[in-house]
Formats: C-alpha cells, sequence, structure tokens
C-alpha cells in the first residue's frame, strides 16, 4: 500500500528523523546542512536582499512543474528582482495527514534540482504535520547579496523608460486553471528562475530602473502599481503584448484576460528607452527569455496611471486586478 | 424595411476609415444602447468611448444578468446556501452580487456553502461526490446560456441524479428591449447582442425595429467588430434623417455573419422549449416585464429550487441608482455612491460587481 504522511511523522522523534533523514537530507545535501544543527551558520556580504513566501498551489503537481519548483522559483525571484544574487534559502514544510510519502518525495527532489539550476543552497528546513487531506503547504526565506553597484528600485522609474517583459504572459495561471478544470491542452507552467537573465542584463550593462516578476494579480497590477510609486504613466501597447496562442484561446473561452494573469517565471523591466533594444537582446539570449519584447514606454500624461492603447487605436484604462483573481495558484 | 443579411460584405470599410467616420460625425446627437453585458465589457477593454464624436453616446443597457437580477433572488441563494446539506453553485460574479443583507460570498464565512465553478456541468463531479447534498445552480443569463442549464438538465434527468436543482432567473432580450423603446431613454439605435442572435437568430429585432423605427446592428465582441456595428448604425440613422419617411430609420443589419444567421441555432432552440417556457420576469429597477422570463415547464418543477415570486428588490444601500442606470436613465458617474462608497471591492450594487456592468466598466475607465 502507498505510505502516507502520519502525525507520528511531525512528533519530531524517530519518524521525524526517518523522513528528514530519507528525503530531505538526501536530497537536500550540502556541508551546513549536513551539520543538523539548530541554525545554519553562513558566509556574509555588504548589502543583503531577504525575502520569505508561503506556497499553498493546488493542484501540487501541474503541467511543467510542481510546488517544489514553484517555492525555489519564487523565493528567489524575488530576490533578483532587486539586482541580488540568491544565495541560501529555508524552507518550513506543512504536510497535511495522509499525503503519499511518494509526492513528497517527488516535490522535495524537484526542489533541490532547481535549487541548484537557480545556484541556491538550502540551508535549513523545518517539517509539521497537520489535519487534512493529503495536501502540503511550504513557506520558504530567501537570502541574497546585492553587488554595490546595482540600485534597483520603483522609485528609480522615470519618463522615457522602456517596458520590457521577458516573455508570455498568463502561462503559469492558463496551467493550474486548465488542470483544476480538466480541460485538456498543452500549455504548461512557465514557473522558472530568472537568474540567467538579470544576470546578462546585468553583464550587457543596462542601467536597469526597476524589475518586478509578474505573478499574482499579472502585468497590469505591477505596472499599476509601479506607475503609482513613480508618479508617471506608464502606457502599454495591446499589439505587443506577447501571449501564445493557446493562452489566448483559453482566455478566449473563460473570459480572462492575460494582463491580469499571473506568471511564475517572467519579469518586467524599466530600461532607459535608449539601451531598450540591447536589453531584449541581453534578454533574449539567456534561458527563459527567448520571448523578451519592449511592450511600452513611460511617460508623463497622466501621472499614476496605466494606459493600454488597444489594437484599434482606443486608450483603455487599467487598474489593479480587483476582487479574487484564481485563489490558491501559487 | 430594410433588412442586411451581410452588412460587413458589402459595405466594408478599413480600421481608418472607420475611426475617422466614428471620431468626426457631426449629425444630430446619437444615443447608442449596448444591451449586452459583453458588449460593455468589450467597448470598455477597447478604449471605444474616447475614440468617438462628442455628438455619439454609447448607454448601456439591461444585458448584464446578474446586474438585473433582483435582491430576492440573491436572498433566495443564500436561504438555500445557509440551509443544511445544501450547497449553491454558480459563475464567480454571483458570489459577490449583494442581497437585501448579505451577499454569498459574505454567508461562505458564516457557515453557507456556495462554490464557485467556470462551468455549469462542473456540479455532477460534486452531487457525485457527495450524494447526502443538495447542489443547487444558480442557472441566471438570457438566450445565450439557457440552452447550457437545459443541457444540464437533461443530463441530470438521463442519469437520473436526485441531488442537482436548479434556482433559475431566466431572462430574454425582445420583451426588455420593448420595454425601453415604451419607458426609457431617447434611444437611435441598437447594438444588437451577438451572442443572443446567434441563438435566437437575428431576425428577433425584426419586429422590434420595424415597430419602434430604430436601426439595429447585430455584432461580435472584437473591437473592430463593434466600430463597424457602430458605423452601420450611425449611417442608417443618418440615411433616415435624410430621406425623411416615416420608414427609413427601421434596419436589422448583421455584423457577425459568421455567428448569426436569420434564424439562429434551431438545436438550441429545440431544447430550450423542451424544458422552459416563456413566463413573466422580475427586473431590477424595471419591476415585472410581461413575458421576459424562462421558467422551468410544470413537469420538471422538481428540478426548482424555489424560484416562483421572487420579485423583491430592496437594495442595501438606499442610494444605488443601479435601477436608474440600467434602463439608460442615468449614467453610473452620476450616482452619488460611484467611486466613493461603492467601488469594485465593495459594489453597493450589482451592476459595480460584474466585469460586464456598467458601473464596473465606467470605473475601469477613466
Amino acid at each position: 500500500m502507498e505510505e502516507r504522511i502520519s502525525m507520528v511523522h511531525g512528533s519530531g522523534g524517530a519518524a521525524t528523523s526517518e523522513l528528514i533523514g530519507s528525503i530531505f537530507a538526501k536530497e537536500f545535501a550540502s556541508t551546513t546542512l549536513d551539520k543538523m544543527e539548530d541554525s545554519a551558520v553562513v558566509e556574509g556580504a555588504g548589502k543583503i536582499a531577504m525575502t520569505t513566501d508561503s506556497f499553498v498551489v493546488t493542484p501540487v503537481s501541474y503541467p511543467g512543474g510542481d510546488i517544489g519548483r514553484l517555492c525555489i522559483c519564487g523565493t528567489v525571484n524575488d530576490l533578483l528582482m532587486r539586482g541580488a544574487k540568491p544565495k541560501y534559502i529555508t524552507c518550513g514544510f506543512i504536510l497535511q495527514e495522509g499525503l503519499e510519502v511518494s509526492k513528497l518525495q517527488e516535490v522535495v527532489h524537484s526542489m533541490a534540482e532547481c535549487a541548484r539550476e537557480a545556484g541556491v543552497e538550502i540551508v535549513a528546513g523545518d517539517t509539521k504535520v497537520v489535519n487534512g487531506n493529503g495536501e502540503l503547504y511550504i513557506n520558504t526565506a530567501g537570502v541574497g547579496f546585492v553587488p554595490e553597484d546595482r540600485e534597483v528600485s520603483a522609485e528609480r522609474v522615470c519618463v522615457g523608460d522602456a517596458v520590457i517583459v521577458s516573455g508570455n504572459l498568463g502561462d503559469h495561471h492558463a496551467a493550474i486553471l486548465g488542470t483544476r478544470m480538466g480541460i485538456v491542452n498543452e500549455i504548461e507552467s512557465d514557473n522558472a528562475p530568472l537568474g540567467e537573465i538579470v544576470e546578462s542584463l546585468f553583464a550587457a550593462n543596462i542601467d536597469v530602473h526597476t524589475m518586478r516578476d509578474i505573478t499574482r494579480g499579472g502585468l497590469a497590477t505591477v505596472l499599476k502599481e509601479l506607475a503609482k510609486t513613480s508618479n508617471t504613466t506608464i502606457e502599454l501597447e495591446e499589439e505587443k503584448l506577447p501571449v501564445t496562442p493557446q493562452v489566448k484561446d483559453f482566455c478566449g473561452l473563460l473570459g480572462l484576460d492575460p494582463l491580469y494573469m499571473g506568471n511564475e517565471g517572467k519579469l518586467v523591466a524599466l530600461v532607459p528607452v535608449e539601451e531598450a533594444e540591447a536589453a531584449v537582446a541581453a534578454i533574449r539570449g539567456a534561458k527563459y527569455g527567448q520571448d523578451a519584447c519592449i511592450v511600452g514606454f513611460v511617460n508623463d500624461k497622466a501621472p499614476g496611471k496605466l494606459h493600454l492603447r488597444t489594437r484599434i487605436g482606443g486608450l483603455r484604462n487599467l487598474e489593479i486586478l480587483q476582487g479574487e483573481g484564481l485563489p490558491r495558484i501559487c | 424595411m430594410s433588412y442586411v443579411e451581410n452588412v460587413a460584405e458589402y459595405n466594408k470599410m478599413s480600421l481608418a476609415e472607420m475611426r475617422d467616420f466614428l471620431a468626426n460625425y457631426d449629425g444630430p446627437e446619437i444615443h447608442i444602447m449596448e444591451v449586452c453585458g459583453s458588449h460593455t465589457a468589450a467597448i470598455s477593454k477597447n478604449g471605444i468611448r474616447g475614440m468617438l464624436s462628442e455628438k455619439i453616446h454609447l448607454i448601456s443597457g439591461p444585458g448584464c444578468p446578474v446586474c438585473v437580477t433582483p435582491t430576492a433572488y440573491v436572498d433566495r441563494l443564500i436561504e438555500l446556501a445557509m440551509t443544511p446539506n445544501t450547497c449553491v453553485v454558480t459563475f464567480g460574479d454571483m458570489l459577490r452580487v449583494p442581497g437585501s443583507k448579505y451577499s454569498l460570498s459574505e454567508v461562505q464565512g458564516m457557515g453557507g456553502r456556495a462554490i464557485m465553478v467556470y462551468s455549469p456541468m462542473d456540479i455532477f463531479a460534486l452531487a457525485e461526490k457527495e450524494p447526502e447534498t443538495t447542489f443547487v445552480f444558480a442557472a441566471l443569463g438570457f438566450e445565450t446560456t439557457t440552452p447550457v442549464y437545459a443541457l444540464l438538465l437533461e443530463e441530470v434527468i438521463e442519469r437520473n441524479i436526485e441531488n442537482v436543482k436548479l434556482l433559475t432567473a431566466l431572462k430574454t432580450m425582445p420583451g426588455v428591449i420593448e420595454y425601453l423603446c415604451e419607458n426609457g431613454a431617447s434611444i437611435e439605435g441598437y447594438l444588437a447582442p451577438g451572442h443572443v442572435a446567434a441563438v435566437t437568430g437575428s431576425d428577433l429585432f425584426k419586429p422590434l425595429a420595424e415597430k419602434y423605427q430604430i436601426p439595429f446592428a447585430v455584432s461580435g465582441f472584437e473591437g473592430e467588430e463593434i466600430l463597424e456595428a457602430l458605423c452601420g448604425i450611425v449611417k442608417a440613422y443618418q440615411k433616415g434623417l435624410c430621406e425623411g419617411t416615416q420608414t427609413s430609420f427601421a434596419q436589422v443589419m448583421n455584423f457577425y455573419p459568421a455567428v448569426v444567421s436569420a434564424e439562429g441555432n434551431l438545436r438550441a432552440q429545440e431544447l430550450v422549449t423542451k424544458y422552459f417556457q416563456a413566463t413573466d420576469a422580475a427586473w431590477r429597477g424595471m419591476g415585472i416585464v410581461p413575458g421576459t422570463g424562462m421558467e422551468l415547464r410544470p413537469e420538471y418543477e422538481k428540478y426548482d429550487a424555489g424560484s416562483k415570486a421572487l420579485v423583491e428588490d430592496n437594495k442595501r444601500n438606499k442610494a444605488c441608482c443601479c435601477d436608474q442606470i440600467l434602463m439608460g436613465k442615468m449614467q453610473p458617474q452620476q450616482c452619488p455612491l460611484f467611486g466613493k462608497v461603492c467601488k469594485p471591492l465593495t459594489p453597493q450594487g450589482a451592476c459595480m460587481v460584474s466585469e460586464e456592468g456598467s458601473c464596473h466598466s465606467a470605473f475601469a475607465s477613466f
């Protein structure tokens, strides 16, 4: 019979040790973690970026990824968006009774694999077991080092910036929703660590004013917040927004708008317009960046507003996502 | 009356020509009502209002299903959600529509059970998993959605499913357009609903066009399709003015010929007639409009979860002007609550809830 998680795995006793030894320690093995101390002691740096995130996605596995890959991507991408180089990650697992051990094994394996890809070390972890029906949640913390010469923040957005997205919109959202609804299609989540894209931008000497990863709320929500913070107008061009035909059809079917759908492996970067072409080329040369393009510009026509120049030449005002959107997408 | 089967073909204007025509129209003021909520949303999404001359006014009509549903229906859904072993199943919008005291999403936190689905057919999986619970689908909508509920019912009957019911608030278009023509604001042209017409056929609008001497343009939902239909209406209006005879304004133009035929989808119409019959319906702001609703036929009454006589419409906020707005007598911005207490996250009336609602649409524009 399929081995499942039970309350005894959260006891802190032998069953917990067995679980940690057979799954976590094996997959996450490193000189820091192998010491199995109460906390990890690691090397430091001048400017440190820190973030935390919780992952409750349902279903746990979906086309193109699972909660393990997702939690690494989500955490390192948050660090990267401030120009940091991700270094360390901690993870807290909250397992529900009844979770298949093989499922946990799978998730932890893809987490370890993604951490290796993203170049981060998992240095500490914790496991708890609660009542429930076989799901799992993961909470992470991430630490990155910020090179002295980098200053990436919303305050630097200014008139004359170009808006660049690193690829197609809405894939993760559509993959999750499609799976939940049992709609058969070829859409896969784009969950990916964006380190190579970010480092390519800096290697090309692009003066990146700000970057955000396009997650819940979608591109419109992210850019509306930036327009407000920087008191500028961001004008997007509908025709330039990259969306795959599959996601476009999916959205048409369900009345969804890719502008408000989440990704887990896409960023939007605002850079001086004269550097925009070079920035697009840099992103396209990096892993996960081949569909990058310029989608709009910053002006001062209506401070704080996000506008969309529509395909037929109208102007549409965009607000942040109202209401719930899709719950438990990450 | 001129009846044009496929206007788009012989009267093709380029996008630039249409934009130019609509931006520079300088004739008498013309008010065009889009009756369908999907058109309201598409007009806003494409930024069409800002592309029109000041002489062309677009007015949203009563075509957003949740907007025209009186509070008594929402209250009944809430009552069902709070009933032991009962669960309401609905599309997302309905969860947040205010009843006289609460919305479904508010009573979810008070022990009420309501589940959001994207397809009505999802109810079968729910019903199978929990045979002891009765699942009630909030079946509201226009001619477009009614065939889906008919299909749902057909499956319920074929599979002998005991724990699925419908709470209906189904409406039909022609009667309410007639009501508006008799009682509403002055409208010089109708952007006719493409999805409804796909089911009913564009002939549905012929008697109205003739009786009230108004042009109707059946339109799709892409920006360019809407511009085409608007151009068609303005031109028909101009032609009417020019000819100046008693009958020269009446036109039904089909700008959506790929999807809409004159007679519509006969199979869908048959299916609807099998399970539903016409009835009087209560509309927010308009009260009971004879013959504008659909209800289950008496032989299927056991699948009904108490849909009759849900006519009360007690506004949660007395100052809400949804009723006036739905009839095109008032613009959303003129409501004292608009953008102040009434916003998409704190809707005081149904028109601010749905993406298809005129207030939500106006809030998202500028």
